[in-house]
């Protein structure tokens, strides 16, 4: 059994139940804690249980029980744990996994209530219901690891102080709080997709976890079109997922990515997911975005990209979105749909931009374009200066090479 | 848990509302306490601004100054205090006070003694 595997993979689902048998965020992930040292140490000898996640649970749940007996003033939070017992989860209704989508909602809404600051709600779904660690979390967020652990501390204070309920809201309340919800779950694929730490270039858990939090909002709101749109952008983004890397995890770029790898069936999902949510008038910024996805996912080889639609693509999203980040893909579509130095002088503005100062990507693409031009040494240099700003190591080794690349086949200083 | 309903409106707004319609608020307001029945623990609307007066006291002396405390756009009208079973209750009732259509209402709950000892 292993653990680590487990912790990843099942934590959330853990914690979502726990927090509603406990009632308290704290108090379950510390009790989760206490479970796992607990299975670590028994599990090698004893053998895992048939049911993990039950066993985690009904640990928790004895564990919290056991700590708040020492602590008499919460009395009657302990006797109504206790009482509970008839709520813990049972192996045979566990395979149904029924019970878990309830208080994953659970979590995801409460983690997202509007009574949170949005950057709160984000932190705190990617946290609790994907296990992120605050170092993670804050490296998605270009924030600091003190704020980013101090804003967790205030959001779990704020939902125990102010009351906020651990409940999937009312059927008339649904529209309002899905916004953020959507924005959490948008979030946690990119984290996946993108992969801030370690050596893996695509967290294809969490991946796969957005993936599914997108489908049971779905299924929960059939009738709101950007919920399908976000569902269509990350199947979209993640069918490439095995032309990504190579075989020893180094980065290929999408011009590269041999298309067979593709998961068809993704992508025609996906589109049309996009297809049905923009026939229901799905415009924003989930839409836009799986659009430009469904372009590049459509096309044949790279050279058949439709590069200035997807430029256009972004003009519409810069509109109603307006973020340098996308400002950067759009001079990138332009440098290759229209002409490259018009592409290039784009960068070369974003580049005085204050906000993009920490971005690699905008050195990167510069670099590429750059490089398209025949600008060798330029290129070379843009590329050192994202180096010295990616974080990730398949990021960083693919612009060593580069690097490696542009140098040694430089004829003369340029 | 209690809550309190803070309602900050800019006054002059509401002044000029014409009386017909402030009375109709009122009347509605009287409604939804009725409706809430022991949910509704107090509440009430206050002057305006201009007949407040802020009272501090330092170093043993007593300052006594016109009021209000900050001249904001939008002043404290008044207050409503409610028994609610979480936030969301809290948060319903707001929005079901027709006042909350002129006005923000901060919800607020109350320190517990055991809270306010941790603290």
């Amino acid at each position: 059994m292993d653990l680590e595997k487990l912790h990843r993979e099942e934590s959330g689902r853990v914690l979502a139940t726990l927090i509603r048998l406990l009632g308290d965020f704290d108090l379950a992930e510390e009790m989760l804690q206490e479970a796992y040292a607990a299975a670590l140490q028994q599990w090698p000898s004893q053998g895992a249980p048939a049911n993990p996640r039950a066993w985690l649970i009904s640990t928790a749940r004895h564990k919290a029980i056991d700590r708040l007996r020492r602590n008499r003033r919460f009395e009657s939070r302990r006797d109504e744990i206790a009482r509970s017992a008839d709520l813990a989860v049972q192996p045979e209704s566990d395979s149904s996994d029924e019970m878990f989508p309830d208080d994953r909602l659970r979590l995801i809404f409460t983690c997202c209530h509007p009574s949170l600051a949005t950057e709160a709600q984000v932190a705190l779904t990617l946290h609790t219901v994907c296990g992120l660690t605050t170092e993670e979390i804050s490296r998605a967020f270009l924030a600091s690891v003190a704020t980013m652990a101090q804003r967790l501390v205030r959001a779990k204070r704020k939902i125990r102080e102010a009351g906020i309920p651990y409940i999937v809201p009312a059927k008339e309340d649904l529209p309002e709080r899905i916004d953020a919800v959507l924005l959490a779950v948008y979030l946690i694929f990119n984290e996946g997709y993108f992969a801030s730490s370690g050596d893996a270039l695509v967290r294809r858990e969490l991946c796969a976890e957005a993936i599914r939090l997108g489908r049971v909002l779905c299924e929960l709101l059939p009738r709101e079109p950007e919920a399908r749109a976000l569902l269509a952008l990350m199947l979209l983004h993640d069918s490439r997922r095995d032309a990504r890397a190579t075989a020893d995890g180094e980065i290929v770029l999408l011009e590269e990515q041999d298309r067979s790898l593709w998961h068809r069936d993704q992508i025609e999902e996906g589109t049309r997911l996009l297809k049905s949510a923009m026939r229901s008038g799905a415009a924003g910024v989930y839409a836009l975005q799986a659009a430009i996805a469904a372009l590049h996912a459509n096309a044949k080889t790279s050279a058949e990209t439709d590069w200035p639609q997807i430029a256009a693509l972004y003009d519409a999203l810069l509109r109603s979105h307006p973020s340098p980040v996308i400002e950067v893909n759009r001079a990138v579509a332009i440098a290759m749909g229209r002409s490259l130095e018009e592409g290039l002088a784009l960068l070369d503005e974003l580049e005085k931009r204050q906000e993009l100062r920490e971005f690699h990507l905008l050195p990167a693409a510069r670099a590429d374009v750059l490089r398209r031009l025949g600008r060798k040494s330029e290129a070379a240099e843009a590329c050192r200066r994202a180096f010295s700003l990616a974080t990730n190591d398949v990021e960083r080794r693919f612009l060593r090479r580069r690097i490696s690349e542009l140098t040694n086949s430089t004829q003369s200083p340029s | 848990m209690q809550y309190l309903l803070i309602i900050y409106s800019n006054e002059a707004d509401f002044a000029n509302i014409p009386d017909q319609q402030k009375a109709a608020i009122y009347q509605e307001f009287n409604k939804v306490r009725e409706e809430l029945g022991a949910k509704f623990v107090g509440g009430n609307q206050l002057q305006p601004t201009a007949t407040a007066t802020v009272v501090r006291v330092r170093e043993g002396k007593r300052l006594v100054t016109d009021g209000p405390f900050a001249e904001t756009k939008e002043q404290l009208g008044g207050y409503v205090l409610v028994d609610a079973k979480d936030l969301d209750e809290a948060i319903a009732i707001a929005a079901r006070l027709p006042i909350a259509r002129f006005s923000s209402i901060e919800v607020r709950p109350l320190m517990v003694q055991a809270q306010a000892a941790q603290r």
